[in-house]
């Protein structure tokens, strides 16, 4: 469907306006609506349970090891949790790694389908390479990292340039560095794969057509390749967003939360898994779920509507 | 041994071993290497008269990680597990939570010579909920042929650590921010005098004491003697760090014994073994308890086979051979007095296990809510790099507030 869009309104003509709506669009949009349904309502079913009992979870007073206590306490769990340095804390350190890693991955991400796209040779031995990291499990790549940087049996304490004795995991500021680096690892060719499918629908002519009006090729990424790249865009980083959210494997096997390096779900775990605290534990969740949801939701507005327009750019 | 297999063979005359009312006992343990406790379950199934067979259920290695499992299925009732292997600072919480069952009188008389301190893991709300089945504890190791004699102090061992330096001199401790450290904590603090809890929910912590056990934990962090990966140091780390030379001195489990020999013949040449250090010279140390202590879950539908199961298992016998291939220390303290303990098991060290274990302070784990301590305490402490060994006024007030935190089980953790 976003092809036949692609081919409908050509960049650089006006687009048609937003109120006024063809009678051809209205039902395309109505046959879109109705091929989604089955797919909303299947999601709704699977989905709806957990977060309601979870929401439910919330207002009570639970925990595993005290039977005995329970009971509706309100909103007296989040009154806890927001309430709590920890959570803050937490709340602060998991955006420093999403800010930091998806802005990273995003450049890197962009050289290296840029890269991908225009390999003359061995293009499928390029793209299968760039692409193993995403191919290991996160578990697994955070465990490779904390071993390489552990200063008894790992090998970057032998690099040149690098202290023999340095504690990678024995400070905050180097704990946030390491972690930050096997996301942007391990995730970035997962956005150059998104991006590169972004490239791969722009059509050529339109690159011809810049040459031959002598448009450099840094006017031809600008004018040409961002503004068409827009949806791919859109949804590589709100994908690499909402997971960086999430960021667990990666901290709970380096330092797990020490160094004061605990992210949100760090957090939800040690309330739920480790307390058994179900109430506490339910409503960090429900908070997280409430911020992932936020972050849809400015994305999607920030960024307007998928369509690219001609010639504007909104980042 | 011969023991165990002429009680085994008068315990074995009473049938054939018919296959019909035959149970499976599903024991959810982690995976113990040695293969001692699997002989033992080999033993007691052949033994029942075919009344049960065990099947080993294996946890992971990780003390967290078993709890979680087990936790999980616990709290969803599942009816699939019998037998449990628990964590000494389990009982408390798996007994509030109503996970397991209280141990029938018959059984209680089979833990009559066991060590109290040990016995006393196995309780909540003096009721015993869980059978020990192995013990374990904390040594000073050290190297002869870098220290004439073992270090009595923390205090003595710091300095002969800052004459050798640290190319030769590093001590090896757990201070990662997970159980060990609590461990270590809780050790040192007790060896001061004092103690984390007075009660299920009363703080004891005597302020000069436990400031004196901090300082001493926060001049180790702030030594160059102590291993460079101090602040993410386990078990294990702390071990191979022993093995690769650049230690004179580690508080480890005796399961560092057996690996040095195979893995660094040239170090294990030199080991030595003394007692955990005194915090305040002249008055005895408190060192670490350790162990694994068997109940039977209350969900399980096989309660009187899981019981007899257990009350085999815990034979003097399966102990010694226990102790004998996974060098775990016994419980029974009868067992102590079996040459093949000092010959073998514990060459020449096996008193000193013993008054080891007799000394050990155990964690507060008579709190059901001993995990929020735990993490309380972790949350304190970590990194000991930051306890300033000058002033740790600082540290203890933090330790206070989290552990008071823990015990009214108020806020995040």
């Amino acid at each position: 469907m976003s092809s036949t869009a692609a081919t409908d309104v050509v960049p650089g003509t006006a687009p048609s306006g937003k109120g006024k709506l063809t009678e051809k669009t209205r039902a395309e949009r109505k046959l879109g609506l109705m091929l989604c349904a089955p797919a909303v309502v299947m999601m709704l079913l699977v989905t709806a349970y957990p977060i309601v009992y979870a929401i439910i979870l919330s207002l009570q007073k639970k925990d595993l090891r005290f039977p005995a206590e329970g009971g509706f306490v309100g909103l007296s769990n989040y009154i806890t949790v927001l309430g709590s340095s920890l959570w803050w804390q937490s709340v602060f350190n998991t955006a420093f790694i999403t800010v930091i890693s998806v802005a990273i991955e995003l450049v890197i991400g962009m050289a290296v389908a840029l890269i991908m796209h225009r390999a003359i040779f061995g293009r499928g031995l390029v793209r299968t390479s760039v692409l193993i990291p995403y191919g290991i499990v996160t578990v697994v790549a955070a465990f490779a990292w904390f071993y390489a940087f552990d200063p008894g049996s790992g090998f970057v304490n032998h690099l040149p340039l690098i202290a023999d004795n340095k504690a990678w995991f024995g400070g905050r500021f180097s704990s946030f560095a390491v972690i930050i680096m096997a996301e942007v690892w391990k995730t970035t060719p997962f956005m150059a794969l998104l991006l590169l499918a972004g490239l791969a629908t722009i059509d050529e002519s339109l690159y011809e057509a810049a040459r031959v009006d002598g448009a450099s090729a840094w006017q031809r990424f600008t004018r040409i390749t961002l503004p068409l790249l827009k949806p791919a865009l859109l949804v590589a980083l709100l994908f690499r967003t909402l997971d960086a959210f999430r960021v667990f494997d990666s901290i709970f096997i380096m330092t797990k939360g020490a160094q004061n390096t605990e992210s949100v779900s760090i957090v939800g775990y040690q309330q739920l898994l480790s307390r058994l605290n179900l109430g506490l534990g339910s409503a960090v969740s429900v908070l997280i779920f409430l911020i992932v949801l936020l972050i849809a939701f400015a994305f999607v507005k920030g960024f307007g509507t998928t369509v690219p327009k001609g010639g504007g750019q909104e980042d | 041994m011969a023991v165990a297999t002429s009680m085994f063979a008068v315990a074995a005359c009473g049938g054939g071993g018919s296959s019909s009312g035959r149970v499976t006992l599903n024991w959810f343990i982690f995976n113990e290497p040695s293969g001692g406790v699997q002989a033992a379950a080999k033993k007691c199934s052949a033994a029942s008269d075919g009344q049960y067979t065990i099947k080993f259920q294996y946890l992971p290695s990780q003390a967290d990680s078993q709890r979680e499992q087990l936790v999980r299925r616990l709290g969803a009732k599942d009816s699939s597990l019998d037998l449990l292997g628990l964590d000494v600072v389990w009982t408390g919480e798996f007994a509030n939570a109503g996970w397991i069952e209280p141990v029938p009188a018959d059984l209680q008389d089979a833990t009559k010579s066991d060590f109290p301190s040990v016995l006393n893991t196995a309780k909540f709300e003096n009721k015993l909920y869980a059978v020990p089945i192995w013990s374990n504890t904390q040594l000073l190791w050290y190297r002869k042929d870098r220290v004439p004699t073992a270090p009595k102090t923390w205090d003595e061992m710091l300095q002969m650590a800052s004459k050798l330096g640290p190319a030769k001199g590093q001590i090896q401790v757990q201070a990662n921010k997970y159980e060990g450290l609590v461990v270590w904590a809780n050790a040192m603090i007790a060896s001061a005098g004092t103690s984390i809890l007075a009660g299920p929910e009363k703080i004891a912590l005597d302020e000069a004491k436990t400031e004196k056990a901090l300082a001493l934990m926060g001049r180790l962090g702030r030594s160059p003697e102590h291993a460079p990966n101090i602040d993410t140091s386990t078990e294990d780390t702390a071990r191979l760090g022993f093995e690769s030379g650049s230690s004179a001195f580690m508080i480890n489990y005796p399961f560092v014994y057996p690996s040095a020999k195979s893995n660094a013949p040239a170090v294990f040449k030199q080991i030595a073994a003394a007692k955990f250090p005194q915090v305040d010279p002249g008055r005895p140390s408190k060192p670490p308890l350790g162990g694994i202590n068997i109940a039977v879950s209350a969900y399980s539908h096989h309660q009187a086979a899981a019981f007899a199961a257990v009350k085999c298992l815990i034979q003097p016998a399966n102990q010694l051979n226990i102790a004998k291939l996974g060098g775990l220390p016994p419980v029974d303290a009868s067992v102590y007095d079996q040459p093949a303990l000092n010959k073998d098991v514990y060459p020449g060290f096996a008193d000193l296990i013993k008054q080891s274990i007799q000394d050990a302070a155990p964690r507060p784990s008579e709190s059901p809510a001993y995990q929020d301590l735990s993490l309380a305490i972790q949350e304190a402490l970590h990194p000991v790099t930051s306890i300033d060994p000058n002033n740790p006024k600082a540290a203890y007030s933090k330790l206070k507030d989290k552990v008071q935190q823990a015990v009214d089980r108020k806020g995040l953790l």
